[in-house]
């Protein structure tokens, strides 16, 4: 049986998603990147293959995320795509007639607006990462309650608390200061849920046309207090995918299969690269006043890849 | 002879390098702004300038040390900050203790005077007008050229089969214009730097996607300013238009292929009426005329806190949705990441191909 293997390695989370040619997920890997991708890749793809059935084969490999192009060098992969259109194309898999996609991840958050499942407009954050995965994990972290419970709490609220919200650092003092007052901690933290919703909407959401079926993925989409402060502002039903942790994955398995379909080969190096030894080295290009740092990548003694540079000088491997 | 510089727009110093050395000064080049041009001009200008104001800064401090005496440079039409700058630059450079003047021209129609003045203190030879008219022909015509050229890049980049190879062949035949002079030489040196870049090897049956690129006229003219967000289409597989170049030929062109011959102005008025400064209007205007044209996008460009195109910015959403034409704005300044330019290139490019592929009959 032929299957899709798809690859998102964003800033917090590293997904790994084995697609059937139907498009049911066999396999779905969330992993802790931890600023380490090559290791979360390698780990990721060795517990990937020990999930695999037998007869299971890999007949084309998807990468996306921030990490893309270092995954892609990597693995061979046959389509190298933004977050953008793998969240789309993951979105309108699962809801056919979903016209607007809502996505929060560690240090992004974007908005997809989709219309006969062809995406018209789209936004992402752009000076500020506040009300996204690794705020609400630092807050989480400072109030001492497992992020998975955070949603819960918000729910528990029964009187509302308004948080500043417009930057990261602001809320947390506003947090503290609202602690300091006496209001109870489930008010506290629905009022932050509300007020990264607000921020979301105002900033990424502005002028876009949101209209149902509302679909809301990435890793923030875990936690049930942003859904319903979603539902309450938007006023219409917010649809959770199952697999919304790993939606940028399924996207880029999916865009791998239809990639394969035309070309009818793969890329794909095989599993055995989870063994190779992988390196990264930079230096500052001495070429011209713009001083490009470099990054590359080599795999044993070889270069894979390389990026940073703003001319051709170091596109030559 | 006195020294003179000025700032630095794409290609254009090679033509300004000629005129200024015809009129008998001495030109100190200004280098290409690099991360190096940025931190100067970041560390002396207001925070709260605009980028183009920190990258001319920093350039300047880049060539005073050289004994730069004379800058000359261009001013602002409407009310738009632009038309200070010069003013706050030989502030700040007199307080960092270079003692340069600054030459600024503003519209030769509307101050005449001035600009004959001007003329004559980047005249030591003391020509003649008409000798100095034959000299600024000349200048406009090598001008003209390097516009025409570049030009081709943007159509040729995006059908070339080998990567790189339309970028390679311009840098080289930019030096076929830089080294003309007569105009004759010139027109000659047109002549092969655009059959040079014809035959690059393209592909002519590939699908290329067209946009049009809108905006402030510094970022959009500066490459270095842009993150050559214009090669990186090119790289996509998109021809990009520009709205605006040096000598301005593009408002000809978009006059003739519109049905309803509509300028520019024009094409605003439903959307903005007044004129705000800078380009906003223009930003709104070549949108709708991007659109009536058949184009698959629009990007807009613009230096964070720029004011005419935060207006056009808030105006664009309604333009983009009656006429049913994606656009993509991006405010550039010294914090502007090339990784986020570059997924969001992706993304849109995705959007416009998808886009123009549901639109096709199956």
């Amino acid at each position: 049986m032929k299957a899709y293997l798809g690859i998102d390695v964003g800033s917090v989370s590293t997904n790994i998603v084995i697609l059937s040619e139907a498009g049911e997920v066999l396999t779905g890997l969330y992993l802790r990147t931890q600023g380490r991708p090559i290791e979360a890749i390698q780990s990721g793809l060795k517990a990937a293959r020990e999930s695999l059935k037998p007869g299971v084969e890999i007949a084309g490999v998807g990468t996306t995320g921030s990490g893309r192009y270092l995954a892609g060098v990597m693995v061979g992969a046959d389509v190298i795509k933004n977050e953008i259109t793998a969240h789309a194309v993951a979105a309108c898999m699962l809801v056919p007639d979903v016209k607007t996609v809502l996505e929060i991840g560690g240090q992004d958050s974007k908005i997809i607006i989709l219309r006969n499942g062809v995406v018209i407009d789209f936004a992402m954050n752009t000076v500020c990462a506040a009300g996204t995965g690794s705020f609400l994990d630092q807050q989480a972290a400072r109030l001492n309650i497992p992020i998975e419970q955070f949603g819960e709490l918000a729910l528990q609220s029964t009187n509302p608390v308004r948080i500043a919200g417009r930057c990261t650092v602001f809320a947390e003092s506003d947090m503290i200061h609202k602690q300091q007052m006496g209001h109870a901690l489930p008010d506290i933290i629905n009022g932050l849920c509300e007020a990264l919703v607000r921020n979301y909407l105002n900033n990424v959401g502005k002028g876009k046309e949101i209209l149902p079926p509302v679909v809301f993925q990435g890793g923030v989409a875990a936690n049930i207090g942003i859904k319903a402060a979603f539902e309450r502002a938007l006023g219409m039903p917010v649809l959770v995918p199952e697999h919304h942790k790993i939606m940028g994955a399924i996207g880029a398995a999916q865009l791998a299969a239809e990639k394969v379909a035309g070309t009818g080969q793969t890329g794909f190096k095989g599993f055995g690269i989870t063994e190779l030894p992988y390196r990264t080295r930079s230096f500052e290009c001495d070429g011209c006043p713009n001083a490009c740092e470099i990054a590359e990548i080599y795999e044993k003694d070889r270069v894979i890849g390389r990026w940073g540079a703003r001319c051709p000088r170091w596109d030559v491997i | 002879m006195p020294r003179v510089t000025f700032p630095h727009v794409a290609e254009s110093y090679r033509s300004f390098k000629m005129l200024m050395e015809d009129l008998g000064n001495e030109v100190i080049l200004p280098p290409r702004p690099s991360k190096h041009t940025l931190d100067l001009g970041v560390r002396y200008a207001p925070e709260f300038a605009c980028f183009p104001v920190k990258i001319l800064l920093g350039t300047y401090l880049e060539t005073c040390p050289k004994g730069v005496e004379l800058i000359v440079t261009s001013g602002g039409v409407g009310p738009c900050r632009a038309g200070h700058y010069a003013q706050l630059h030989k502030k700040i450079l007199h307080s960092l203790g270079y003692p340069v003047d600054i030459v600024v021209f503003e519209p030769p129609r509307l101050y005449p005077l001035d600009f004959l003045h001007n003329i004559q203190r980047l005249n030591p030879r003391r020509m003649s007008y008409r000798a100095i008219y034959e000299c600024i022909r000349r200048a406009w015509r090598k001008l003209q050229a390097l516009d025409n050229v570049e030009k081709l890049t943007h159509k040729v980049r995006p059908r070339e089969t080998i990567r790189g190879a339309t970028t390679r062949t311009y840098r080289r035949v930019l030096e076929w214009i830089d080294r003309a002079y007569s105009l004759v030489e010139i027109e000659e040196a047109e002549r092969s730097a655009l059959e040079e870049l014809q035959k690059v090897p393209q592909d002519p049956n590939r699908d290329v996607l067209r946009v049009g690129i809108v905006g402030e006229v510094y970022v959009l003219l500066e490459p270095a300013s842009n993150l050559e967000i214009e090669e990186a289409l090119g790289n996509l597989g998109v021809e990009v238009e520009r709205s605006l170049f040096l000598t301005g030929w593009t408002r000809d062109n978009t006059w003739a292929e519109t049905t309803e011959g509509l300028t520019v102005k024009e094409a605003a008025m439903p959307y903005l009426p007044e004129l705000l400064g800078g380009h906003g209007r223009d930003s709104i205007g070549n949108t709708v005329l991007y659109a009536k044209r058949g184009f698959d996008g629009v990007i807009q460009l613009a230096p964070f806190t720029c004011i005419p195109e935060i207006v056009a910015r808030t105006i664009l959403p309604r333009v983009s949705e009656e006429h049913n034409i994606p656009v993509l704005t991006f405010f550039l300044d010294e914090q502007t990441g090339k990784a986020g330019m570059t997924t969001r290139l992706e993304a849109f490019v995705d959007l416009m191909r998808r886009k123009k592929a549901a639109r096709r009959p199956a």
